[in-house]
């Protein structure tokens, strides 16, 4: 084939997936929350509800897409689609198996840092744009959380990187052939894990959006498909953290032979993905000071022990 | 031959998205736009230095001038709300159209990210070979490293500043909870 | 005592922090074997016990007459007056409601109207299904409301004890009544 269209089509067959499947994601999300609160969660729809989400779609197209008058326009716009935009671009990056990815960059952890980073935006854009109380202290908050978790987002990640010697992410995994990283760097692991649930807003780390005191934080104003951008782009975000756990972590496709690798791939991200789900299902959200007390006095300190000593034992 | 035509267009068109919107920048009444316009110029900064073979600086750029320190302008700007009216005023600046730059600006990057990203032929510029992140690690540890110890005495002083302002004074009610906690 | 601040006291609260967190994690995911409480509702009827507060009805005498006497204490007890009825005598010297009128999208089901109502006219049934798509359906007029049976007291009669003279019966003629007191006479 046609390399042109080869990588073209990989490209949209790996996109379509990907919003695809974090839209399943939210029928997932709900069942199994269904589930370990004894309930089922939604079972209407189509097989065990999975047309929920067809049901969600057609709602939410036909409702009133509103920008509030008060709102700037311009930005209250953009918001929304920058969300989409950076997390979808993030997953151009990963590689799930051996020709199946969209980009081979070489500084491919570096570019994934890089939209996690610029993803903050579209919350605070959209919280600015709303011109809305809630909206505004859920930006604050979004901002300050996000920042301060970068950081050791991206320190914990260092440790991978002196391991395998190399920012790109085919080779990270193709390093980790003789054992997974998750071994060495259980603390990075750790570390990351936490960060990449704080970076895409979720519970216990979701103040940006804690409804019982923000109503719904950055998204108050936002109705209709702009919400829905919001929202499938924070499903998309997990689907992300996920898979980026599953390359820097646990081998990526690497695995025994009776699965293809895709398969391999597919089963450590979603294994992952319930594990999110499940610690979304659990645990209590804490309270604003004591998110950035736990990000700047454990997590820091922590990632750097990590870094100190995993160069240490690289250098001996 | 396509290849390098295509290099040339890609380099040139982000310059021009680099100047325009920092022109944009400058000239914006409303403060959040202006830094709107700040955040589109360093990221297409960001494509020149990628295309220059400069890849880590260019995700440095990204990482930390648009995604931390630019978020702090913002949330600087954030926290002076302007309110109803400063909007009402610049509603009356900035007519509909004012959007329609800013979204061209977009998609020409867009359109140079996704072209930059074609692994099959790599944008890389004729006559000068690309930067790993090994060549920046020596050089700021070889020949350097005395630069990088003066940044990171000012970062630590920086740091100690904040920690000085920062600092909890005790109030005589804490002191009071200490002591009967101490006493108990 | 001595003051708790050391390195290992906060080594101890961070473990402590974690520890329980792991504990809600394995506890909630353990529950992915326990059976759901769900009840599904369209296919599978709740239970629904017998003092159950739905729909309102208006019950008659064992005779077939209408209960109701309309002496507006059920609409004076209502506490969100969805009640609205008018009073009518027949020629036969009984009370009943000329329109008798209930918004059951006001009526949050308190069941003070029963309880006010000195006739057992008024009762709520185990009937809950109300859903209408035209809110102006939801209210309902006498002949929705009345139904042919006496509901939960099927022996009394509110006539045959009133002490009330109708249907040309005089005042203490009804089967559960004494005869009236003659208040100028001493004799016991
Ligand atoms: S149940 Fe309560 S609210 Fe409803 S009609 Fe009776 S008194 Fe009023
Ligand atoms: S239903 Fe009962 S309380 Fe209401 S008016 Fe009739 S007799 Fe009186």
């Amino acid at each position: 084939m046609d390399p042109l269209v080869n990588s073209l089509l990989n490209v949209v067959l790996i996109l379509l997936c990907v919003v695809f499947g974090a839209a399943l994601l939210t029928w997932l999300e709900r069942r199994l929350l269904g589930i370990w609160q004894d309930r089922y969660g939604p079972n209407r729809v189509g097989p065990f509800g999975t047309l929920q989400i067809v049901a969600d779609m057609i709602k939410l197209l036909m409702k009133q897409d509103w920008v509030p008058p008060f709102a700037d326009r311009l930005v209250f716009i953009v918001a929304p689609a920058f969300a989409m935009f950076v997390v979808v671009a993030a997953f151009a990056v990963i590689p799930m198996a051996p020709g199946v990815g969209i980009v081979d960059l070489n500084i491919g952890l570096l570019f994934f840092l890089a939209m996690t980073s610029l993803g903050v935006y579209a919350v605070m854009f959209g919280a600015y744009a709303s011109d809305n109380k809630y909206a505004m202290l859920g930006g604050l908050r979004a901002a300050a959380q996000m920042v301060s978790y970068e950081v050791f987002m991206g320190l914990s990640l260092m440790g991978v990187v002196m391991l395998a010697g190399t920012f790109n992410l085919r080779e990270l995994v193709l390093a980790q052939v003789d054992g997974w990283f998750i071994g060495p760097q259980i603390i990075g692991f750790f570390i990351f894990f936490m960060a990449g649930i704080a970076e895409s807003h979720r519970t216990p780390f979701d103040l940006p959006e804690a409804e019982h005191e923000l109503t719904a934080g950055f998204h108050t104003e936002y109705s209709g498909m702009k919400f829905a951008m919001f929202f499938i782009g924070e499903y998309v975000s997990v689907l992300m953290s996920a898979a980026m756990i599953t390359v820097l972590f646990f081998g990526g496709w690497l695995g025994p032979h009776w699965l293809p690798p895709l398969a391999w791939f597919l089963l450590k991200t979603i294994t992952l993905v319930l594990l999110m789900i499940l610690i979304r299902g659990s645990l209590p959200r804490p309270r604003y000071d004591q998110l950035m007390a736990f990000g700047w006095k454990f997590m820091l300190p922590l990632s750097l022990l990590n870094l100190v000593i995993t160069g240490a034992l690289i250098l001996i | 031959m396509i290849w390098a035509y295509l290099y040339s267009i890609v380099f040139y068109a982000s310059c021009g998205v680099t100047v325009v919107a920092t022109l944009l920048m400058i000239s914006r009444h409303n403060a959040v736009h202006a830094l709107l316009y700040l955040i589109v110029s360093s990221l297409s900064l960001a494509i020149i230095f990628y295309l220059l073979g400069a890849a880590f600086a260019a995700a440095l750029e990204v990482i930390v001038y648009a995604g931390a320190v630019m978020i702090l302008f913002v949330f600087v700007v954030m926290m002076l709300n302007q309110g109803q009216r400063s909007a009402a005023l610049e509603a009356a600046w900035l007519p509909a159209r004012g959007w329609i730059i800013p979204s061209i600006l977009a998609f020409i990057l867009l359109t140079l990210l996704l072209l930059g990203m074609n692994s099959e032929h790599p944008l890389q510029p004729y006559g000068v070979h690309g930067v790993a992140v090994k060549d920046v690690g020596i050089a700021l540890f070889g020949p350097y490293v005395l630069v990088v110890e003066l940044a990171s005495f000012l970062l630590l002083s920086g740091l100690i500043g904040a920690f000085h302002i920062a600092r909890k004074m005790p109030s005589p009610m804490d002191q009071n909870t200490l002591d009967e906690a101490g006493n108990g | 005592m001595q003051q708790k601040t050391g390195l290992v006291h906060r080594g101890y609260i961070v473990w402590d922090y974690f520890y329980s967190n792991i504990v809600t994690l394995v506890k909630v995911a353990s529950h992915t074997f326990t059976k759901a409480d769900t009840v599904e509702y369209p296919e599978q009827m709740p239970y629904l016990a017998p003092r159950f507060r739905g729909r309102i009805v208006l019950t008659r005498d064992p005779t077939g007459e209408e209960r109701c006497v309309a002496c507006n204490l059920c609409a004076s007890a209502c506490p969100t007056d969805c009640i609205s009825l008018q009073k009518t005598e027949d020629e036969s010297g009984r009370w009943s409601a000329e329109y008798f009128r209930i918004n059951f999208s006001r009526c949050v089901f308190c069941g003070l109207c029963e309880e006010a109502c000195p006739t057992y006219a008024i009762q709520l049934t185990q009937d809950f299904e109300l859903a209408e798509y035209d809110r102006q359906s939801l209210v309902y007029e006498k002949q929705h409301l009345l139904i042919d049976g006496p509901g939960k007291h099927p022996d009394y009669n509110f006539y045959e004890m009133c002490g009330k003279a109708v249907s040309g019966r005089a005042k203490g003629a009804g089967s559960q009544e004494a005869q009236p007191v003659n208040i100028k006479s001493l004799l016991p």
